[in-house]
């Protein structure tokens, strides 16, 4: 090193072998417990970069919140649980469309700051060769999983936080107020938001180029939206497109959400009259696991050849 | 610093490579390479584009399987080592086109991060101030000029101390000066007993930095040695250069120039645009790229 460094580097004359390493003070790189160290400064350099970002703080983290005000203004009527209600003073109880849509757009969120979020951030990050610098180094790749896991969580609770004040503040939405729904609300949120962390890094692997990563990973995302009850009341279509919809996660963190915002005999607007949330947690589930193996068969560090 | 190995060498070989072979179908990228850079030496990898440098590089930094050969590389094999030995090593990797790899982060964000990862991490500023970014430490890598994103890879390159750095075509797009400082901080890396491997398209660097050089051409070693080596003796004989009475150059070469210079006296008095030099190592080089480039056609005829 030039004359700055000199007064720590000078010992170094040589590359004998004991040059000071034995005292590891950040321990020794490449173990489990040196990974999961790095997690919490690696989150926040995640989340950083995150909010540097323009296109995704407008495409990923604002954009529940725009669809919300768009949907809550345009539809502005009143629902009971036998649809949509021109006179909500009809002796049923009724919420404001706002509620149902504030339902469907956390739903969404959930599925922005994982799957769409982690696809694009992780493709570009293959294509510019950041990925390939990170495989040079001794961080492992427990650090920079968590570091994006982190991300998406803590991105997704202030997305979430943020979605719902506005739903609650500038559109009437009502919120529950007992504790089996906020319950149901933590692991609809945790489940989703998991499994959806993982499909993003899964979907990341298929766009061949840095650019093309947005092109190929939002019409997915938006297709999804439109058939799972996000833009439109899944009450509205059919019941085939409802069908389909179940097949994918987001339908069910919608629904999920729906009974979590909804009161309960609400219910008789879904498939089958009822939130059935054991099966939206086993397709959760399962989603979350697919996102798993097909994150570990697909994730490299860089396109190492056979 | 002086030539290398300066003493017999105590520590092991910084990097063995054997038989060296990287095959892509019928394609022999790298076609049975050997060579080994000594702890603590400069060594120069040159070669035409395709000849195989990089690809050879990648293999050495575990970023690419080899099809057969052995390679150690600080005491490992770079295809099974672990993220540990990562420690120990530097990597400059070739720019990319976009070269927005940072771009969020500012110089000492980025570094600062990347020096949690290692054990043995330099200083922050220290190395900032050493690749003469400071004015600059508090800016996003996206704004800074080419030259300046490159020595912040140079930078992210050294900031886990490592005891061999890889630096591939590190100063393309470098303005003069700027390549003369980032000479100067190779330099000081170098005599503080860094173990360097060097790929480059520039001659003068390769023979200004590197105390041995291999030339590789078509995936196979062409050349191997120190700088003033290269070519072997006849490819060193001496060039005399002069202007003649007919305003013509005139150019000989000889292993006596002093005598061939004094006979030019007696002959044409003061000879015109008088030169005496050996051949350069970017001469000796295009003579070897050029003569393999015959061969192969010959081959191929």
């Amino acid at each position: 090193m030039s004359a700055s460094t000199g007064t720590t580097t000078s010992t170094n004359t040589g590359t004998a072998p004991s040059r000071g390493r034995t005292a590891h003070p950040g321990g020794r790189p490449g173990s489990l417990a040196t990974a999961i160290r790095l997690a919490p400064s690696r989150i926040g350099y995640e989340v950083r970069g995150y909010f540097r970002q323009g296109d995704t703080v407008f495409f990923t983290f604002l954009f529940p919140v725009l669809m919300l005000a768009l949907f809550s203004s345009i539809f502005s009527g009143d629902l009971s649980p036998a649809g949509l209600t021109g006179d909500p003073a009809n002796g049923t109880d009724t919420v404001s469309m706002s509620t149902y849509y504030l339902a469907g757009m956390v739903a969404a969120g959930l599925l922005l700051s994982g799957v769409q979020n982690l696809a694009i951030d992780i493709a570009q990050e293959k294509y510019n060769g950041r990925l390939k610098r990170l495989g040079g180094t001794p961080m492992s790749p427990v650090t920079y999983f968590l570091g994006k896991l982190g991300q998406v969580f803590v991105t997704g609770v202030l997305q979430a936080a943020l979605t719902i004040s506005v739903g609650v503040l500038a559109f009437g939405a009502s919120l529950p107020t007992d504790a089996g729904s906020w319950l149901t609300f933590a692991w609809v949120f945790v489940l989703g938001l998991t499994g959806s962390a993982l499909l993003g890094v899964a979907l990341s692997s298929v766009p061949r180029s840095g650019r093309s990563a947005g092109a190929v990973v939002i019409p997915v995302v938006l297709a999804l939206q439109f058939i799972s009850g996000v833009y439109v009341a899944s009450f509205q279509l059919p019941e085939s497109v409802q069908h389909l919809a179940n097949l994918f996660p987001l339908a069910w963190l919608a629904r999920g959400m729906r009974s979590v915002f909804l009161p309960d005999d609400f219910a008789s607007l879904e498939l089958g009259d009822s939130w059935n949330l054991g099966q939206g947690a086993l397709v959760l589930a399962a989603w979350l696991i697919v996102g798993f193996v097909a994150s570990r068969l697909t994730f490299r560090w860089n396109r190492r050849d056979a | 610093m002086t030539s290398t190995p300066r003493h017999p060498s105590p520590t092991p070989p910084a990097v063995v490579v054997a038989g060296l072979h990287k095959h892509y179908g019928a394609f022999r990228a790298v076609d049975g390479l050997d060579f080994t850079v000594a702890a603590g030496e400069t060594f120069a990898l040159l070669g035409p584009n395709g000849a195989g440098k990089s690809t050879t590089v990648e293999i050495l930094e575990g970023f690419r399987r080899r099809t057969s050969g052995t390679v150690s590389v600080l005491g490992e094999d770079p295809g099974q080592a672990g993220r540990g030995w990562r420690a120990d090593l530097g990597m400059v990797l070739q720019e990319l086109p976009e070269g927005e790899v940072y771009g969020s982060y500012t110089v000492r964000e980025q570094l600062a991060q990347q020096a949690r990862y290692y054990p043995n991490a330099r200083d922050v500023d220290e190395v900032i101030s050493a690749v003469g970014l400071t004015a600059k430490a508090g800016t996003r890598i996206r704004t800074l000029s080419g030259g300046q994103r490159r020595r912040v890879d140079v930078a992210l390159g050294i900031i886990g101390r490592p005891r061999l750095l890889f630096l591939d075509e590190p100063t393309t797009g470098f303005d003069p000066e700027a390549r003369r400082e980032f000479w100067d901080l190779i330099r000081s890396l170098s005599s503080d007993g860094t173990t360097i491997l060097l790929t480059t398209h520039y001659l003068d660097e390769a023979a200004v930095l590197a105390d041995r050089v291999g030339v590789i051409i078509g995936g196979k070693m062409r050349a191997l040695g120190r700088v003033d080596e290269i070519g072997g003796e006849a490819a060193r004989v001496p060039v005399v250069s002069w202007r003649g009475d007919d305003g013509e150059h005139r150019s000989q070469r000889t292993e006596t120039p002093a005598a061939l210079v004094a006979e030019l006296r007696t002959r044409l008095g003061e000879p015109r645009d008088l030169e005496i030099r050996r051949p350069t190592l970017e001469e000796l080089y295009l003579d070897l790229v050029r003569e393999h480039t015959t061969a192969t056609k010959e081959q191929a005829a």
